[in-house]
């Protein structure tokens, strides 16, 4: 079988054979080091959507300080993001952006929903412009409840989802 | 401030007591609810009326501006009620303009707290009132003169304050896309808080129907 | 009219348009927000004609949930929760004023003891508030270290109202006829220890930050707001106090026991920027003062709720009832039509009352100096959407 792959007409073949024993023999260390690197620099997208954005800032505060968790201040450009925190209500107005921000951002991307009324509508789940939960428009990873949820249900979501991704496997 | 003391002014009582009457038939709905619950005392009429005539210390100050205001318009002018600190009074939407000014030069109060527009269905009608303050006369920088004018709900026009007032344009604005009230000689009498592509009748109207708790 | 007069007058108006449409195609329109680090929640449109703004249009309601809707399918006690809502750090006086109008469509007396307790969480409310808003508008001009201390120092704070009320923001707490809960162990001493603690903090607050020449450089002389433009706009709260109108709700038209308490209305008369950002550093201070003479003058035993029916009524009537939040006035204008549900509910907030003056201040203005404009002029965009 090596003697025929080893001729210029099959070449192609011999080099994409090579390259999928290569990425058999490197997917775990590789995938492990690419992987340590996406958890320990969630870069969020600054878009808030309703009122948790106040316990979200106080997260970024020197008391919670997320920093230290691998969660980085959300500042930037949504280019060079891979964190969605939905920080509470998404209105009908609202939805579109973020599905458009979403959208806009570089895999991976993930998704924390944060607070009651991004899971399910919480308080306002009868209000006539609020969506019952942002699972309807994007992709959720990680649920934290509360309203608003303390900062430290908001580190131990991120935790989760830090966990979530050190399982995954690279593409 | 005191608590509850609503006293009726004194050439007006005739008009007064029609109003609380008009007031206290709102929708056929809440009635029925406030006639079932049979626990606690059903306030009447009568007895809102009786307290208000006990009381027979009247709030001086208040009573001086809204004299001001019957001798210039007389009749046009409705007085609703003169609390302390707070008057309500309610004029027709053609003098409504004119009545602005005047309340702006003359009496004093200078810019608009809120706007907020009612919709009554049972009377047919939408009320809108403009809750005015003063920051410029000390005197007058507690009191909330409340100017309220009443329009048909199928029609709902109105002659815009803007030109008196420049701080209702975004209350009438909102006023506009929640209950539906077309603002005349508004710049704009469009969308604000709603989303863009909102194709339904007015949020605050009482036939919007949410599911509530 | 002869024919050549008419077709130079054509001529005249073909140049004017075309003129129009040239100077048209030099500006350029900027969506600002709803994902942008100088918005929030919030978006809004500036023509710019090179680094000048010459056009500005908001555009809120991202927020907008429905509030004054949602207040007429439930009862007068079932409305706080929701209602605290749109300021979730400042809900004691989103809720004070809302208690307010309630106890006045009831009738409900408040007893003496609770009237204090009431006014100590709306002012720590206050300064919760407040030090968040300083803190954002450290990220706004791009100073780390103002957002990183005022952050922390509200927590202190924050950690007094958890042992008041039982939650860190959403606290609940002013209730028509009183409070919740008394006060807890030990109270008095540590609120003193950290109105103290704040008050040595906002000297260095304004060693630090205020005198910062940077701050100094991109706020001061800018977005003049006159004081004759203030009263025309209806502003509030700091904004009105930064114009030189010594206003203020509390001294104005004092609720509860506010007209027993001594205090000045802090106000400035530069009317610029830097006035804007001043003075809640000023009302801060001052709440520190009335903290101090509250928590003096305060009955030492006493009812803090006075008894209410389960499902709490009053004759139809209606009320419109203010209080002096963080943003400025905010008002409830309540009409009750004898059920146990309110008929109408307007919450006027200081936010939306802002607002107006934002269009007028940044036209003209440069494009740099939009988010510290924009920022100085105390508004939290889910207050104003409701």
């Amino acid at each position: 079988m090596i003697k025929d792959l080893v001729n210029p007409t099959n070449f192609n073949l011999m080099v994409s054979k090579l390259g999928d024993i290569l990425v058999k023999a490197l997917d775990k260390p590789l995938g492990y080091a690419i992987n340590w690197g996406r958890v320990w620099s969630l870069w969020p997208v600054h878009l808030e959507t309703a009122c948790c954005s106040v316990e979200f800032g106080a997260a970024s505060g020197p008391r919670y300080d997320v920093e230290r968790f691998g969660i980085i201040e959300a500042f930037g450009s949504l280019r060079q993001c891979d964190l969605v925190v939905v920080q509470g209500t998404v209105t009908r107005k609202m939805a579109p952006r973020l599905r458009m921000v979403y959208d806009q951002m570089p895999e991976p991307k993930y998704v924390i929903a944060m607070g009651a009324c991004a899971i399910t509508g919480g308080l306002y789940i009868d209000s006539y412009n609020v969506l019952p939960g942002v699972d309807g428009i994007i992709p959720v990873d990680v649920y934290v409840p509360g309203c608003p949820p303390r900062p430290e249900t908001l580190i131990q979501g991120t935790m989760l989802l830090q966990e979530k991704i050190k399982r995954s496997k690279i593409k | 401030m005191s608590k509850s003391n609503d006293s009726p002014s004194g050439n007006n009582k005739g008009d007064l007591a029609s109003i609380v009457a008009s007031n206290n038939d709102l929708s056929p709905a809440s009635v029925k609810q406030g006639e079932t619950g049979s626990i606690s005392p059903k306030p009447s009429n009568s007895n809102a009326v009786q307290v208000k005539s006990e009381k027979t210390d009247l709030p001086q100050f208040e009573r001086g501006i809204v004299d001001g205001l019957v001798l210039k318009f007389g009749d046009s002018i409705k007085i609703i009620y003169v609390k302390p600190l707070r008057i309500k009074i309610e004029v027709p939407p053609k003098d409504i303009v004119e009545v602005a000014r005047y309340i702006r030069d003359e009496a004093g109060f200078d810019h608009a707290e809120s706007v907020s527009a009612t919709d009554y269905p049972k009377t047919g009608d939408i009320e809108v009132i403009y809750h005015l303050g003063s920051y410029t006369r000390e005197n007058l920088s507690s009191q909330i003169l409340a100017l309220s004018t009443r329009t048909d709900r199928d029609n709902a026009r109105l002659p815009s304050l803007i030109q008196v007032f420049k701080s209702v344009e975004y209350h009438e604005r909102e006023s506009f896309e929640m209950v539906g009230v077309y603002f005349d000689n508004h710049p704009r009498n469009d969308r604000f808080l709603l989303p863009e592509d909102w194709a339904d009748i007015p949020p605050l109207r009482k036939e919007f129907r949410i599911k509530g708790r | 009219m002869s024919d050549q007069e008419e077709r130079i007058s054509e001529t005249t108006r073909l140049g004017l348009e075309i003129v129009k449409e040239a100077e048209e195609d030099r500006l350029m329109t900027l969506s600002v927000g709803p994902q942008h680090p100088g918005s929030g929640h919030f978006r809004f449109t500036v023509k710019v004609d090179g680094d000048y703004i010459v056009d500005c249009d908001p555009d809120p309601g991202y927020v907008h949930r429905g509030e004054e809707k949602m207040c007429e399918y439930r009862n007068f006690i079932q409305n706080i929760p929701h209602l605290e809502r749109p300021v979730i750090h400042d809900s004691s006086n989103i809720t004070y004023s809302y208690s307010l109008a309630v106890e006045e469509l009831v009738k409900i007396d408040v007893p003496r003891r609770a009237q204090f307790i009431r006014a100590i969480a709306s002012e720590l409310n206050r300064q919760v508030y407040t030090l968040y808003w300083l803190a954002i508008y450290g990220i706004f001009l791009g100073h780390s270290t103002m957002f990183m201390w005022p952050t922390g120092d509200r927590e202190l704070i924050i950690d007094l109202l958890e042992a008041l009320t039982g939650a860190r923001v959403t606290h609940a707490y002013n209730i028509p006829g009183g409070v919740r809960n008394d006060l807890p162990y030990g109270f008095k001493d540590r609120c003193l220890r950290q109105v103290s603690y704040l008050e040595g903090r906002l000297k260095e607050y304004e060693d630090i930050f205020y005198n910062n020449p940077l701050l100094r450089q991109r706020t001061e002389g800018v977005a003049i707001l006159t004081k004759e433009d203030a009263i025309k706009l209806g502003v509030t709260g700091s904004v009105l106090r930064a114009s030189g109108v010594p206003y203020d709700i509390r001294k104005a038209e004092p609720y509860d026991i506010y007209d027993e308490i001594d205090f000045n209305v802090q106000y400035m008369k530069t009317c610029d920027s830097f006035a804007r950002a001043y003075v809640p550093l000023l009302d801060m201070r001052e709440s520190c003062h009335i903290i101090r003479q509250l928590l003096d003058k305060m009955p030492e035993s006493g009812e803090v709720r006075a008894k209410l029916q389960p499902n709490p009524k009053g004759p139809p009537g209606e009320t419109y009832r203010r209080v002096e939040s963080g943003r400025g006035a905010l008002g409830y204008y309540i009409v009750s039509d004898g059920t146990p549900r309110p008929y109408r509910v307007k919450i006027s907030v200081g936010s939306f009352r802002n607002l107006l003056a934002l269009p007028h201040l940044l036209v003209g203005s440069k494009l740099g100096d939009m988010p510290s404009v924009y920022w100085s002029l105390n508004y939290w965009p889910v207050e104003a959407d409701r």
